[in-house]
């Protein structure tokens, strides 16, 4: 019974697939997943889009959207009729082509790293041997489509927005690849299955998950922080920040392109979250062994509703940093901290006894913190300003 | 220590988070169009034109100066004067506007016409739901639109309405008073001196001067 819950969509595929003759059954199944990852998470998108609109609207002691349904539970339903209906302007100015392609493109590759994450026992669309890496590069274009749609759309502030996108996202790659080194260092394997895989093991009903060790915390901080930078989201939301810059690249889209850039935007989160809970925090793995019998991808879209709603806290407490902040903060704390990591997890391999390689990777990565802390983001003391020509 | 700013915020919006739900003090939005707030009483947003007593045409203060028109910056106002008299309230002929328009879409509150009113007639309203779906007939408001009742005044600025009324009963006891010792005058001279011409001299500038 418990392993038929767990199974349930894996059965149903089989059985779906089983009416089909043997020849077609392949790219019938694979039809089918695809269909199914493209229906499941914009599904989440409004979820997470109305969790972030209510939830957002407590943290500032106000009701949030309430019109829409019994407690405004439809208000992304409202939301998709309302962009789906909207005129779609293109600049007069704008690169046509480019300006159509540039949602389609980010939302492509933001779909195709989904390809690779494993959402339950046996959950996996592409079983792939380098699937870490397949992920990241395809994170990676989405940087080409934000720079697509804030160069062709020839307006000031989508170019500002798309070169400070650009910026941010090429230096928050950095941190974000090298925090995951670690786990890669460990489990010796690029496929997020077997990652899963080796985290999948219970010591005195506790699971191995990576975050419960020093190297593993540390690579989980600096990677929530980089996800965090990596899917513009606030503090990080510089490319977009509304009071300086309008909406940056997708100033000039409206209607339904826009609403696949929000998309987009979401589905980027979500998969990062989910590479990060399959990097960390265990996949689709129980945290307790006595939890096990809980189906394996409700464990993993928790985790990574769970993640969402972290990025909504957050989003809901910090204010945006500044650029120079911003490129501080990666390059003088997180690149410096994730390089130290990886002697962490060095340490972790080779020393031997338990409680010697915590207290020297949690010794390390402790001090590392506070100097980094100390010495890296300690303030410039800026002398009195002087004005050369306007005094 | 690097961070520590960073807990302590998200302690600050979890507290704000769950405390939303908990204690009914924290939310204080009114839900519009369920619940509302009762205006307070220097509310204003457009002027209106105020009358006495029962009939909107006979009660109607305004005699159609027109220096709130002359004096409203974006000039939002338009009074037709009329050809022919009416009594005010102290029973003086006075002229009336045929057409007294106020284009809300153009008004910007300002209550300058409300200032320089010398006849207490416009007064400013608090009514805001105004949204109509004709955006040029729906916005320009008719003197029949423009008029309400002094009650009404009372209602939604009561103080200044108290002292607008006070004001508006001593002038016309003063009026009443004028023409009672002019009245009396009259009588006495007309006791002293029985011929007609004198008595009827008083009477002469009366009308001319309300004519001007």
């Amino acid at each position: 019974m418990i392993e038929k819950a767990d199974q349930i969509f894996v059965l149903l595929l089989h059985w779906l697939v089983g009416f089909l003759p043997e020849a077609w059954q392949h790219v019938a199944s694979v039809v089918v997943c695809v269909a199914v990852i493209v229906a499941v998470y914009p599904a989440l998108f409004a979820v997470a889009v109305l969790m972030e609109r209510k939830g957002l609207g407590r943290m500032q002691n106000r009701y949030g959207p309430n019109r829409v349904g019994p407690f405004g539970v439809l208000q992304p339903v409202a939301d998709g009729i309302k962009s789906l209906t909207k005129e779609d302007i293109v600049p007069r100015n704008a690169d046509a082509a480019v300006h159509f392609i540039a949602p389609l493109v980010l939302v492509v590759a933001v779909f195709m790293g989904l390809a690779v994450l494993p959402m339950g026992r046996n959950m996996v669309l592409v079983e792939m041997d380098a699937s870490l890496l397949f992920f990241f590069a395809m994170g990676a274009s989405t940087e080409l489509s934000v720079f697509m749609a804030g160069w062709s759309s020839r307006n000031k502030y989508s170019l500002l927005g798309a070169m400070r996108a650009v910026a941010q996202m090429i230096s928050y790659e950095v941190p974000l690849l090298l925090s995951t080194v670690g786990v890669v260092m460990i489990t010796g394997s690029l496929s997020l299955v077997d990652i899963v895989d080796a985290q999948t093991r219970y010591s005195w009903g506790l699971a191995h998950w990576n975050v419960f060790k020093p190297w593993g915390l540390a690579g989980f901080v600096m990677f929530v922080i980089a996800s965090m930078a990596e899917t513009n989201r606030s503090p990080f939301d510089l490319p977009e920040g509304e009071s300086e810059i309008i909406a940056g690249y997708f100033t000039e889209y409206s209607g339904f392109k826009f609403a696949l850039f929000f998309l987009g935007e979401y589905v980027g989160m979500f998969s990062i979250a989910g590479l990060g809970t399959t990097l960390f925090l265990g996949g689709w793995s129980s945290p307790l062994a006595a939890l096990s019998w809980i189906p394996s991808w409700i464990w993993f879209f928790a985790k990574v509703e769970l993640w969402i709603c972290f990025f909504i806290w957050v989003r809901g407490t910090l204010p945006r940093l500044r650029q120079d902040q911003l490129m501080n903060f990666a390059w003088k704390f997180l690149l410096p901290m994730t390089l130290v990591n990886l002697l962490v997890a060095a340490e972790w391999r080779f020393v031997e006894g338990v409680w010697l390689r915590w207290i020297v990777g949690m010794a390390i990565v402790a001090g590392a913190y506070v100097l980094m802390g100390r010495v890296g983001m300690r303030r410039e003391r800026l002398g009195p300003r002087s004005y050369r020509y306007a005094e | 220590m690097l961070g520590e700013g960073i807990l302590k915020g998200l302690a600050e919006t979890a507290k704000n988070f769950a405390g939303s739900y908990v204690s009914k003090e924290r939310l204080t939005t009114v839900q519009y169009p369920e619940e509302r707030v009762a205006p307070i009483e220097a509310t204003r947003n457009f002027p209106f034109l105020v009358y006495d007593g029962e009939d909107a045409f006979a009660g109607l203060r305004c005699v159609s100066c027109q220096i709130c028109e002359k004096e409203c910056p974006p000039k939002c106002i338009y009074i037709e004067k009329s050809k022919d008299k009416k009594p005010d309230y102290v029973g003086k002929p006075q002229n009336y506007p045929v057409r007294f328009d106020i284009d809300i879409s153009v008004c910007m509150s300002c209550q300058i016409c409300v200032e320089v009113c010398p006849f207490e007639a416009i007064k400013m309203d608090t009514v805001f739901e105004l949204a109509t779906d004709d955006r040029f007939g729906g916005l320009l408001l008719d003197r029949e639109k423009l008029s309400k009742s002094n009650e009404y005044y009372h209602t939604i600025h009561p103080t200044e309405a108290t002292e607008v009324d006070a004001r508006l009963a001593e002038e016309k006891a003063k009026v009443e008073a004028k023409a009672k010792a002019a009245a009396e005058a009259a009588a006495a001279k007309a006791a002293a001196a029985p011929p007609a011409p004198p008595a009827a001299k008083p009477e002469a500038p009366k009308p001319t001067g309300g004519a001007e």
